[in-house]
């Protein structure tokens, strides 16, 4: 076991985990923070999604013991039921999620992508930018709306 | 993934001794091939030494006629990199189009480099820009460098610290991307700097990435795409799957050079 200090959703946290402990498990299983899901395991999906120190990363990619001394952010620390995050909001507004599983990868995505390329996104730099978050319920159309509005709405 | 003891060095004096204890450990770079690997169970080191925190590997300055990028830097940061962008922009291109944008967040150029999986994008500039690759012990021409499928000439205890690129005259990439993996299933970067014409093949060999020297012969001459019309690459020892023959490969070598000479042209 080893000892790993970070910040996630602005509160220090410390556990003891086993190194093998992915960024993931650590936020699900230590912390209960199940918003982070896990599709693939294989980095593929992009369920996982995360920010860390700022950026968009694949928490099941990423070992939980190499973000000690980093910032995390999750799906919970962007937004509330009552106040969501104008990219959440606009996930809602356009119908952006079916089944909802992959929601969370994909709004953390979408705010990286608008924090990298700024408020006015065209379709074919969204759809370029989701290639690694996966969908399979909506067909795209809805994410790429909603992204496009949400990133607007940031401003 | 099977255990590991986890070794995290603030230096890269300490990550070398500590690889030189771990007979059976591996270092952690960006961990976006060697962590699916371990849980895939195709690897199963017996110690990781993660550079995340050493200092000094990050990082992307000019040098005179060379561009350097530390081992450590991801490769968003050489994509959106303005000292890139502006010398060598095949090699900025090249980046942006690794992975996905979670990936790039995470993986670096010295991982790609010391992997050199058969399929990467970053060896097949290495190779045809003529860098030079140091490590915490030399420094390696990527000539002598890269060796064939996931073998390179690191030695025990070596350790990526930075890549050395010199600046071209023109250099592009271009990918034909497997449509499911969008791994390269033929990716060409072409570089001419003075009179040397490089022209560097990456996931169409069988033992990794190779200069195609009937590109370069044709490309000697004048430096267009026309000169390449008509050029025939051997499929022999290329590789062949359910993705793609040895001779489509083949074929698509030249076609994927013609699209980066154009590229370089900025036709």
């Amino acid at each position: 076991m080893a000892s790993v200090t970070m910040t996630v959703n602005g509160k220090q946290v410390t556990a003891n985990v086993d190194p093998r402990t992915l960024l993931a498990q650590f936020l699900r299983d230590n912390l209960h923070l199940t918003g982070t899901h896990v599709g693939c395991d294989t980095s593929q999906c992009g369920a996982c999604v995360v920010h860390v120190d700022g950026r968009a990363i694949k928490s099941c990619t990423t070992l939980a013991l190499s973000c000690d001394g980093a910032s995390v952010t999750t799906i919970e620390g962007i937004g509330t039921p009552d106040n969501l995050h104008p990219m959440q909001a606009a996930f809602r507004e356009n119908h952006g999620l079916q089944c909802g599983f992959c929601t969370p990868g994909m709004i953390m995505s979408a705010i990286d992508i608008v924090n990298r390329k700024g408020h006015a996104l065209d379709e074919h730099t969204i759809r370029e930018e989701l290639e690694g978050n996966i969908c399979r319920c909506t067909g795209y159309h809805n994410i790429v709306k909603a992204v496009a509005q949400g990133a607007a709405a940031m401003k | 993934m099977y255990a590991f003891s986890y070794h995290n060095p603030k230096t890269v004096r300490q990550a070398a001794t500590l690889l030189s204890k771990n007979a059976e450990g591996k270092v952690l770079a960006g961990g976006q091939t060697l962590l699916p690997t371990m849980k895939q169970r195709l690897a199963s080191p017996s110690a990781l030494i993660d550079l995340g925190h050493a200092e000094g590997l990050s990082g992307i300055e000019q040098k005179g006629r060379n561009i350097v990028i530390g081992a450590m830097t991801r490769h968003v940061d050489v994509a959106t990199s303005a000292i890139v962008k502006n010398a060598i922009p095949g090699l900025a291109a090249l980046a942006e189009g690794i992975g996905d944008a979670a990936v790039r967040n995470r993986g670096t150029i010295g991982g790609s480099i010391a992997n050199n999986d058969p399929a990467a994008d970053y060896p097949s500039a290495a190779l045809a820009l003529g860098a030079t690759i140091v490590t915490n012990k030399r420094k390696i021409a990527a000539d002598d460098f890269f060796q064939g499928m996931f073998a390179t000439a690191l030695e025990e205890g070596e350790i990526i610290v930075k890549v050395s690129f010199p600046i071209p005259s023109k250099a592009a990439y271009e990918k034909f991307p497997n449509p499911a993996s969008r791994y390269a299933l033929v990716g060409v970067f072409v570089a001419k700097k003075g009179s040397d014409v490089r022209v560097a093949v990456t996931g169409a060999g069988s033992n990794g990435v190779f200069r195609s020297k009937e590109c370069e012969a044709a490309l000697a001459g004048r430096f267009n795409a026309k000169s390449l019309e008509g050029v025939k690459v051997s499929a022999s020892g290329l590789n062949a799957d359910m993705h793609a023959t040895s001779e489509y490969r083949a074929h698509l070598i030249p076609v994927m050079a013609k699209r980066a000479v154009t590229k370089a042209l900025g036709k």
